[in-house]
């Protein structure tokens, strides 16, 4: 018997009071995507937030201009509200590979364990441990210790990301193991840690997840603080962390271009297929066009849209004549199966990491010529703007989690493959429900609380003098 | 096979990862113990102090729990599999209450409404209890085995996870952290809270030590395979006995009023709990009573020796950077809870 068809059997044999229409699989399937995209709403505004942080109190620390520490004081406040959900639901993940995919566990537990197990003991130590300092410390210790603080936590959400997309990658592109056993009792053990952990992907997804992270902080400050602005409230702190954050946006939404210009070449390099399904491309032996939208039709294998004719083969290889591989290459059943939907993540994930650079462009030229505070509608195109970055992650992730399947890990073991034998369709079933109610309640409470701590805003009462001359001369450019 | 102080690399990871739930009992166990005492407190300024003491420290205490189920993923990814999988249900319940813990934390404050403040009280009392009693049931099953079979497969319905002899386990750690907790908060207030919770204390202190002495003679009694080991060997007797000592001297100290101590001892008594379950499993880590043949030991289950070496050097980095950041938090919020605008 294969392996597949032991688990088969398995799952049949067990699961004999199943009466529900849709199988473990799938149940599981959404139950992981559910609860890790709901989680990472929140850590990438963790690893953004801090950075803003560290550059917000390390100024008041070089400069002592009270504006800084305003700041800091603030978005610590906001800080600690994504952080406590993104603790609250970051641990479900790590009890579901137990719980929805013994195989799994079993399977990759040698290699990919460790790299979970540093980020508990390098990462999350280290910004659990400093959190309570940061949050609670200011009137205990010293200013300069509280930076240490401040910086204890950005780097461990830092570090948390290193370990946990080395693990991915590994599930994207393994290196540095060898399979011992066969069938049931095949798994991967580790030979070389650094070649797991600098696996032929893992650096270049580390950067584009840090970058798009970077961003999601970035743009939270410049939605909330260009509200202020178009409210007339909190005018010096937010003309300043306008001016800080637009620079910042600049900076990496142009870094996040190259970045993913890096990555998308490291997907065509190892995960072909994936490639392939991002781009609607079936035919190995033709050249490859770049799509700008577009729709694919998977029985008929072609793509509907507006396009740069042989744009992929340039972008891949810088030359319009080289085919590129396409889906055909690959057997029917090692293909993404929802080829249009992963055409359609990465696509809008492109698109708006273009429209971040546009917006970011435009507010940096407007604030070099002294005119941004002045265009109203610039200010509501950045209010907005926050849910661009967080949408774009989201995608990006859906396009490489999806176009990895069928596999779990990479040419190594199917995700149908993967399951917990023993848990059956009702189980997976009643958690997903339970996480469903906890998940949109701790959703509405999320927002319910954010939009009311950024309605009470930075406590700058002591610079209302400050405050006062400002809100004059903004006054008075706005009705010029 | 490779060996380091004389023990090899799976003995001495099943040491590290009992250390590292003994840390997390320990640490998390006098968050979960106060939050179990919480609706005790009647008054708004006394729920706030008491929410207070567990405020800067309650999130690193849960590193304890990430790691130690990080490490048993990778150690022994078998076991991970096999008890993650059976327990399904109620992990997903501990899931569950450990995200309204954290939430009802952090959300608490931010109203001044009386239903809402009442409302995420009940919900981290609850919560907190909750997760104290299903840690234990979890105990109470390991200790009990699972009859896997050659794969490492079972199923386990609800009503199978909270058998007898388990459920007795989860009161028993109940208890143990409401006893922990309570000497915890003592050690954090001051006045009128400061005596009401000494005088609470004694009720946990009574049923725990009631409920330990029960689960102790049932295991005796009823469950051979994992107290032979223990009462056959007059050295390793040493241990419970040692434990019992250890909560004897609690009530003569917390009568003397030296509370620090008494928390060291209570410290100590659920560290020497986690020491005698690892003792009689030692080196079954999941038995199957029916086929002893399928039962998953450190040897069976562990991973390479490779991967074990690695991650021993990994521990051993890391251990003195987490000790490091536990002790600059807690030095840093030391002595009595004091109120200020960024408290909870």
């Amino acid at each position: 018997m294969t392996q597949a068809h032991q688990h088969a059997f398995n799952r049949q044999s067990i699961n004999t009071s199943i009466y529900l229409p849709m199988d473990v699989e799938i149940l599981a399937r959404i139950q992981f995507a559910f609860t890790v995209a709901f989680h990472y709403i929140y850590p990438p505004l963790s690893i953004g937030l801090g950075l803003l942080m560290v550059i917000f109190e390390g100024s008041y620390l070089l400069t002592r201009i009270k504006v800084y520490e305003t700041l800091a004081r603030f978005w610590t406040k906001i800080f600690a509200l994504t952080f406590g959900i993104g603790v609250a639901t970051g641990i479900v993940m790590e009890f579901e590979f137990g719980t929805n995919w013994a195989t799994y566990s079993r399977y990759v537990g040698d290699v990919f364990g460790s790299a979970l197990a540093a980020e508990g003991i390098f990462a999350f130590a280290l910004e659990s441990g400093f959190l309570g300092v940061l949050l609670f410390g200011w009137n205990r210790v010293r200013p300069a210790v509280h930076f240490i603080a401040t910086v204890g936590v950005f780097l461990g959400s830092m570090f948390s990301a290193i370990w946990i997309v080395v693990a991915n990658s590994w599930q994207q592109t393994p290196a540095g193991y060898h399979i011992v056993g066969e069938g049931m009792n095949a798994r991967a053990e580790i030979t070389d840690f650094w070649a797991m952990v600098f696996n032929p992907s893992s650096v270049e997804r580390l950067l584009h997840v840090w970058t798009g992270a970077f961003l999601a902080g970035i743009f939270l400050v410049l939605s909330v603080h260009a509200y202020y602005l178009l409210r007339r409230r909190h005018i010096a702190v937010s003309q300043k962390a306008i001016r800080i954050s637009v620079i910042c946006a600049l900076v990496f939404s142009l870094v996040q271009l190259f970045i993913g210009h890096l990555s998308a070449d490291g997907v065509a390099r190892n995960q072909p297929a994936k490639l392939a399904a991002f781009e609607g491309h079936f035919d190995s032996s033709a050249v490859a066009d770049m799509y700008i939208m577009g729709w694919v039709d998977k029985e008929d294998q072609s793509v509907t849209g507006i396009k740069i004719p042989n744009g992929l083969s340039y972008l891949l290889h810088q030359d319009f004549e080289t085919p590129v591989t396409g889906l055909n290459s690959f057997p029917e059943d090692e293909r993404p199966t929802a080829i249009n939907s992963v055409f359609q993540f990465y696509h809008l994930m492109v698109a708006i990491g273009m429209l971040l650079i546009l917006i970011s462009l435009f507010a940096a030229v407007q604030l070099w010529r002294n005119k941004l505070f002045n265009h109203r509608w610039l200010l509501w195109v950045l209010v907005w703007a926050v849910v661009l970055p967080q949408v774009a992650n989201q995608l990006g992730w859906f396009a490489a989690e999806m176009g990895r399947q069928p596999w779990v890990v990479y040419g190594l073991l199917r995700t149908s493959d993967a399951l917990s034998d023993a848990v059956t369709a009702n189980q997976v079933l009643t958690s997903l429900i339970l996480f469903t109610l906890v998940y949109a309640l701790l959703l509405t409470l999320f927002v319910y609380l954010l939009t009311k701590k950024i309605k009470h805003g930075p406590d700058d009462t002591s610079e209302l003098m400050d405050q006062r001359t400002h809100q004059q001369e903004f006054t008075k450019q706005l009705t010029h | 096979m490779e060996t380091f102080l004389g023990l090899d690399y799976p003995t001495l990871w099943f040491i590290v990862i009992g250390g590292l739930f003994s840390g997390y009992a320990v640490l998390d166990g006098f968050d979960l113990g106060a939050g179990f005492w919480h609706l005790f407190f009647k008054k708004e300024e006394s729920r706030r102090v008491a929410l207070n003491a567990v405020g800067p420290v309650w999130d690193g205490n849960e590193v304890w729990l990430v790691i130690g189920g990080g490490a048993l993923f990778a150690g022994f990814p078998k076991v991970y599999a096999s008890l993650f999988s059976a327990m399904y249900l109620p992990f997903m319940l501990f899931l569950i209450f450990l995200i309204f813990r954290a939430i009802s934390i952090e959300f608490r404050s931010k109203e001044e409404m009386k239903w809402w403040r009442q409302f995420w009280d009940v919900s981290y009392s609850v919560a907190s209890s909750m997760l104290a009693f299903l840690l234990g049931v979890v105990v109470g099953n390991v200790l009990n085995g699972f009859n896997m079979d050659a794969n490492g497969q079972v199923y386990i319905s609800l009503p199978g996870a909270l058998n007898p002899f388990s459920v007795l386990v989860g009161f028993t750690t109940l208890a143990l952290f409401a006893m922990h907790g309570g000497i915890f908060l003592s050690m954090k207030t001051e006045g009128r809270l400061f005596s009401k919770i000494t005088r609470l204390i004694k009720g946990a202190m009574i049923a725990f030590i009631v409920l330990f002495a029960i689960s102790t003679l049932y295991a005796l009694l009823y469950l051979p395979h994992m107290s032979d080991r223990i009462s056959q060997s007059p050295v390793l007797f040493l241990i419970p006995l040692a434990a019992f000592l250890s909560i004897a001297n609690i009530p003569r100290l917390l009568s003397k009023r030296k509370f620090q101590w008494a928390f060291i001892f209570s410290s100590i008594t659920t560290c020497l709990s986690m020491v005698i379950v690892a003792v009689e499993l030692y080196p079954t880590i999941l038995y199957a009573p029916a086929n002893p043949d399928n039962s998953l030991t450190v040897y069976n289950a562990a991973s390479s020796e490779k991967s074990l070496g690695i991650m021993l050097l990994m521990a051993a980095i890391g251990f003195p950077l987490v000790l490091f950041y536990t002790i600059f938090v807690y030095r840093t919020f030391w002595g009595k809870v004091k109120l200020d605008e960024t408290s909870y």
